[in-house]
């Protein structure tokens, strides 16, 4: 049987759910004998690869960059799992968002900004206007709550993902968790 | 003279049970360890039937019916674990987190939440309706407590037990549907609230963390509920 290719992708996170996934420790090597890391910001690809079984997508959908990398991640992916509250809900991202973007911006970059304070218009993607669970944006097949899910939880996740079973999320873990 | 009590025999889950003909199909159902999901009732506060977590299905009946506010009654067939229950209960519950900005990771009761213990229960992962995010204000202006309006699920415990229980009616609705919103007086700040006796006790039959005490760490904010039987049950006594 040949190795299913799994692949991360960090959206509007803190990173959190990346640290538990390397929480992992040592069943790390167990997971990586059933599947191959075809992408990830924990390893140096550029290019999000074709074909991929599963992956997981941490962080909410902020960004025009965002929207854009999710909509391709999902076709070129057949499990799709939203990895984390950001993901899941928009959590800490999404607080932003009774607030609007320009309110936000003019509070981060001039408000509190004693030198230069400019807002950013190149290079960095702009906002969009709401940050947004992955599952608004384009279909998720699995969902995995908390901030961040336990290495445990993952593990136990990846392990059904990877034999071909859906994983009963609500055992292993809730919003906030 | 006391009256003579009735008993009603009916059943719950195709199980023989019998209640008091002034019970109502939850407390039954508790009694006899039977599981119904409730999220604004409380025991010792008049039930309300107002989350509609508590929903049950009752042959011959084409409605579903609030388990809490429905009298037993002789020969009843309730089914309170019905995949159509289960699926309702769980949009409830969505609705509930979508129509605020209820952020748990952020929370001051996360992992002490009637709200999000719920969600576990039932087994939601996620809200599959779209969320409202609505821009709510939090009212920390009283001396020892904070209201904030971003976690209220108006379950409206806190106006009850502040109404029945303690006697001030300070907490009130104000507002209609999804505008609605809990109030200290005629909606004024809570910290010049001139009936409010700072008992409490609204803070700690408070299900989320809607309402919180100030200047305690997170894991001292455990919320006490057993005063609430007590206290009802020793004033029934002295009537």
């Amino acid at each position: 049987m040949s190795k299913k290719r799994i692949a991360t992708v960090w959206l509007d996170g803190c990173s959190g759910c990346h640290m538990s996934f390397l929480d992992m420790d040592e069943r790390l090597i167990e997971v990586f004998q059933q599947a191959d890391l075809v992408y990830s910001p924990l390893v140096d690809l550029k290019e999000f690869p074709e074909e991929v079984d599963i992956t997981l997508v941490e962080g909410a959908v902020s960004s025009e960059e965002d929207l854009h990398k999710i909509r391709m991640v999902r076709e070129r992916t057949k499990i799709l799992v939203a990895f984390g509250d950001c993901a899941v809900t928009g959590n800490v991202p999404s607080m932003r968002n009774p607030f609007g973007v320009n309110a936000v911006l003019q509070r981060a970059y001039l408000e509190n900004v004693t030198l230069h304070p400019q807002v950013p218009r190149e290079v960095i993607p702009a906002l969009i206007e709401k940050a947004r669970p992955v599952h608004e944006v384009v279909k998720v097949d699995v969902f995995i709550p908390g901030c961040p899910p336990s290495a445990e939880t993952i593990f136990l996740a990846l392990s059904d993902l990877l034999a071909d079973r859906m994983p009963d999320m609500a055992k292993l873990t809730r919003f906030g968790a | 003279m006391n009256q003579p009590v009735r008993v009603k025999t009916l059943k719950i889950d195709d199980r023989d049970v019998s209640g008091r003909e002034d019970e109502t199909i939850l407390e039954v159902a508790r009694q006899n360890g039977i599981f119904i999901p409730t999220l604004c009732n409380l025991e010792g506060l008049t039930p309300i039937g107002a989350c509609r977590l508590c929903l049950v299905e009752i042959k011959g009946v084409s409605r579903l019916l609030p388990a809490c506010v429905t009298r037993v009654e002789e020969g009843m067939e309730v089914y309170t674990q019905s995949e159509r229950l289960q699926k309702y209960r769980r949009m409830v519950l969505e609705l509930l987190f979508s129509e605020r900005n209820h952020i748990c990771s952020v929370c001051v009761v996360n992992g002490h939440c009637e709200l999000q213990n719920m969600a576990q229960i039932l087994g939601m992962t996620h809200v599959s309706v779209p969320y409202r995010f609505p821009r709510l204000p939090v009212d920390a202006s009283h001396e020892r407590f904070v209201v904030d309006h971003n976690r209220c699920i108006l379950c409206t415990r806190c106006v009850r037990v502040c109404d029945e229980i303690e006697g001030a009616h300070t907490w009130d609705v104000m507002g209609r549907g999804i505008d609605s919103r809990v109030i200290t007086d005629l909606s004024q700040p809570w910290g010049e609230s001139e009936t409010c006796t700072s008992c409490g006790k609204c803070v700690n039959v408070c299900p989320t963390g809607a309402l919180f005490e100030k200047g305690k760490p997170v894991s001292e904010r455990l919320k006490k509920r057993q005063f609430l039987p007590y206290l009802t049950m020793m004033r029934e006594e002295r009537r």
